[in-house]
């Protein structure tokens, strides 16, 4: 898209990294530059650290999962805490299950996906690739942050206060009523609902910082249809965040209200309906898992053009399609809620309407081939995710075309099936994404360079875990096998076990990207400043690694 | 969901003569049985009630998740039969297919484009026949997903004339099964302990093979009708329950203030096991369904063991109206003795709202 201009490197150059850091830079003393960051990488970086560290938590918390469902009966939730409910109440047993799925989802999806995508790679690589100096808004970037975490310790605390059953909200990341009203009694659910207020005012600070800074900011010569797919990408997720996260916030302050003040938007019996709590929901749902995919479609792109030492197939095509995925996943929301009631034409409309997403999503899977085609391909640790990721969001892609036909859904809906699905397109399409990215651009944020080699047993480990765990789950699925429940029929037990072999797997795939990611960053070789060579031709690659504290302030020329 | 007007009627009706009581505190643990509310009609007593009913013993490998099994459950309804042909021939034949293609392209690339192979890249980004080609085809397969696809929809909400009509509610964390045509009986259905769980009571019915698998198996079954069109109407007391039967590609919400309809019509007697699909709170997990379909003799000798009369029978004893109104009149027959009575479960409808 972009060559390197000439005047943004009389100013940092590759190479003299260091020498221009010493005058360029004016780092403020430890508190101030972390805590009162208004620096768009250092906050990128807290982000990315907040981000590891949810998923820690999220992971474990699917191990506890897993480990409870590796065979029939209940082995651990009858544990001490945090494994179990730490009592002899079975009915806090199941109650505790319930405070671990829900638990799981929200940080998952609010706590780890969204920080780190748009957060973290959003706020480092946005400015640097469309040639700006910082965001447009450095203090509201700070306090996006500083949002989240008393987000996700209202979260967090929640799993210590009573949710009705036992402590903890036990109602699912959808918070369906009444489950999550009259059904969950206690302040969990309360603090829940808070805690997703600010989560969602911290998306929605970010996502008009975003909007601001691309379509203000991008330096002379950059029009849009030059901007970096990356750069597109977190564009058109920030306007999905933007429309969609004030219905969730509605949604879920009727929820609160419903819950306190005696009001009934979701009860029937005071005139209102539980089925309009889900509509709400999924309105803003449905967009949101394009929220969590969405800049990692960017990265992918970034990633296989640089290792195929070719411009992106269809440039136009894949920014476009992503403008398309953005609008149509606006109108296709009830395609989650084919068993609740809804009338033949509804149903026929959800169901055309989901079926053409894979329309964009497919143009999107065969350019990335394209791209490749042709190219002089090598494989470095992120084209092996990039890669990963085609295959498998592909896989995640039919099982949703699958699910999007409403007659066959009635079978698989609240199945295992489900659960595969989306964990195909996320726990694999979209963290997979992540790890591209976070290889691709480590030596970029950090200086140094990750290990290859503990890089590629990174993903050949993760690529096998990760598909024995969520392979089967398919079969489960369609043997039958409802989501959600903390013991099965012994008929499950055989896919339930390789499902956590698989998170066996993939857990010491994470131990080893630790090791690297410590390891790199203690003693891993210095990276110069384009060390992909040629290929990578975004701005960010002009400068040195790590950028300086302030970068472009002569702004770079797009010819 | 259309509501049908006489939904609406049956529901008031329905609601009327129920005591209304709450009973969410009767877990598993203490409805065992039906309700065994004192008879006030003569109904029951020339039905031969006192008869105790045989149920059938599940088969295995249908009506029931198959161990180690890779693909849905064997159908028994026409409409779940061609759903599964649609989704086993069709779909998934497209879905692995455009896999095989994905993967097939990306080994080649890998292969034929690696830098070893191809040192010198094109710098080609567009090609616009290629571009349109791979638009226009997968809005073709779309098609030819959608228009069988539309067609099963159009068989699920056929609903044809209803030879006999269940009333499904939710329970935390049971279900109840009302048969408004069959003088208003009321099955209430609790999951089977296991015979070594602790929380077992003394004297209390452990699940045996013959009730069906661990954590599938109830104490009071619903039985239908072989070959019959049976409507389902389903809503629930509290939160939201999912009644659903894979065996015969069945889910539908109950929503609490809602009526929500299906139907099936099963040709194969047998025992067809279910579970509850939507999160209802701790024990989401031991609500399962159980479904005994039998033949529409021995459906007749179920209802009267129960207590409850068919409609022929019904119309010459009463005029009709009045045989619903009664509807408390269950006989307690075919109880154990160490059984407790439990208040009738209200199957009142906050508000009778849908979704129209």
């Amino acid at each position: 898209m972009s060559t390197t201009p000439a005047d943004a490197l009389h100013l940092e150059q590759p190479g003299f990294g260091h020498a221009a850091e010493h005058h360029a830079d004016h780092k403020p003393g430890f508190f101030v530059r972390w805590f009162m960051s208004t620096n768009h990488k250092d906050i990128g970086t807290l982000y990315l650290i907040f981000a590891i560290t949810a998923g820690i938590i999220g992971g474990s918390i699917s191990g506890i999962m897993r480990w409870e469902l590796m065979e029939p009966g209940i082995q651990v939730l009858n544990r001490a805490w945090p494994l179990g409910a730490g009592t002899a109440n079975f009915d806090e047993w199941t109650h505790h299950w319930n405070a671990l799925i829900t638990a799981h989802g929200l940080i998952m999806v609010f706590f780890m996906v969204m920080p780190a995508m748009m957060g973290g790679f959003g706020n480092w690589f946005v400015p640097l690739m469309i040639g700006a100096p910082d965001m447009a808004f450095p203090r509201m970037n700070n306090i996006s942050f500083w949002m989240l975490v008393p987000a996700f310790i209202l979260l967090l605390g929640s799993t210590f206060v009573s949710g009705g059953t036992g402590p903890g909200a036990g109602t699912g990341w959808t918070l369906y009523a009444p489950l999550s009203t009259s059904g969950s009694p206690g302040a969990a659910v309360d603090m829940v609902i808070f805690s997703i207020h600010l989560a969602g005012v911290s998306s929605i600070l970010g996502a008009i910082n975003f909007i601001t800074t691309i379509f203000n900011m991008r330096a002379p010569g950059m029009t849009l249809h030059k901007m970096p797919l990356f750069v597109w990408s977190v564009l058109v997720t920030a306007f999905l965040l933007l429309l969609a996260l004030p219905v969730l916030a509605g949604a879920i302050t009727m929820l609160l209200t419903d819950r306190n003040f005696q009001t009934t938007f979701f009860d029937a019996s005071g005139g209102g309906d539980v089925v309009l709590y889900q509509h709400l929901f999924w309105f803003f749902g449905h967009p949101e898992v394009y929220i969590m995919i969405l800049p990692g479609f960017g990265i992918i792109s970034q990633v296989v053009s640089t290792f195929s030492r070719k411009p992106v197939f269809g440039y136009l095509g894949m920014a476009y399609a992503m403008v398309a995925i953005g609008v149509v996943g606006f109108v296709v929301w009830a395609h989650h809620m084919f068993v609740t009631g809804m009338s033949l034409d509804t149903k026929m409309y959800f169901t055309a309407a989901t079926m053409i997403i894979a329309v964009p999503t497919g143009v999107k899977i065969f350019s990335w081939i394209a791209t490749m085609w042709g190219g002089s391909l090598t494989f470095e640790t992120p084209m092996l995710f990039a890669i990963g990721f085609i295959f498998l969001f592909t896989i995640g892609g039919v099982t949703g075309v699958v699910l999007a036909n409403g007659g066959v859904d009635t079978y698989m809906t609240d199945t295992y099936y489900v659960v595969a699905h989306f964990h195909y397109v996320l726990s694999l399409g979209a963290v997979f994404s992540l790890f591209a990215g976070f290889y691709y651009w480590f030596g970029k944020m950090s200086g140094r360079m990750y290990n290859e080699f503990l890089g590629k047993v990174h993903f050949f480990l993760m690529f096998i875990g990760v598909n024995l765990i969520f392979f089967p789950q398919h079969f489960l699925g369609l043997d039958g096998m409802p989501r959600r429940i903390p013991d099965y029929t012994p008929a499950f037990a055989e896919w339930n076990y390789v499902s956590t072999v698989g998170y066996m797997i993939t857990a010491a795939a994470m131990g080893v990207f630790f090791v690297n990611l410590f390891w790199s960053l203690a003693a891993g070789k210095k990276a110069i400043g384009n060390y992909w060579g040629p290929s990578a031709t975004t701005l960010e690659w002009t400068l040195p690694s790590p950028p300086p504290f302030h970068q472009f302030e002569t702004l770079p020329k797009i010819d | 969901m259309k509501l049908f007007g006489w939904a609406i009627a049956l529901a008031a009706a329905m609601a009327a003569p129920a005591a209304a009581q709450a009973v969410n505190a009767a877990g598993p643990a203490s409805a065992t049985t039906t309700t065994a509310a004192p008879a006030t009609t003569a109904l029951a007593s020339d039905q031969a009630a006192t008869q105790s009913f045989q149920y059938d013993a599940p088969t295995p490998g249908i009506g029931e998740p198959v161990p180690g099994g890779w693909s849905t459950q064997k159908q028994v309804t026409e409409v779940g039969q061609s759903a599964a042909d649609f989704h086993n021939y069709w779909l998934l034949t497209v879905c692995a297919l455009i896999c095989a293609v994905v993967l097939a392209l990306l080994i080649f690339v890998i292969v034929r484009y690696r830098r070893g192979a191809n040192p010198e890249p094109s710098r080609t980004s567009h090609n616009t026949v290629i571009e349109v080609i791979w638009t226009v085809i997968p809005v073709l397969i779309l098609v030819a997903i959608a228009i069988p696809s539309i067609r099963l929809m159009r068989a699920q909400y056929a609903f044809p004339k209803a030879d006999l009509t269940v009333k499904v509610v939710g329970n935390q964390w049971y279900w109840t099964y009302d048969y408004p045509d069959n003088g208003g009986i009321e099955i209430v259905s609790n999951i089977l302990k296991e015979k070594d769980d602790p929380t077992l009571r003394k004297g209390e019915r452990y699940r045996t093979d013959a009730d069906g698998p661990p954590l599938l198996a109830v104490d009071e079954r619903m039985v239908i009708p072989a070959g019959k069109v049976v409507k389902f109407i389903v809503t629930s007391n509290d939160v939201i329950h999912s009644f659903a039967m894979p065996s015969f590609w069945t889910k539908i919400d109950a929503n609490p203030g809602m009526l929500n309809e299906t139907w099936v019509k099963v040709d194969r007697p047998g025992v067809y096991f279910g579970q509850c699909s939507e999160l209802c709170g701790a024990r989401h997990g031991y609500m399962p369904i159980v479904i005994d379909v039998v033949t529409p003799e021995r459906f007749a000798q179920w209802i009267a063991s129960k207590g409850g009369t068919m409609p022929g029978a019904t119309q010459a004893a009463a005029p009709a109206g009045a045989t619903v109104a009664p509807a408390p009149a269950v006989a307690a027959t075919g109880t154990p003795p160490e059984a407790q009575p439990i208040p009738t479960t209200s199957t009142a409808v906050n508000g009778a709202a849908t979704n129209d």
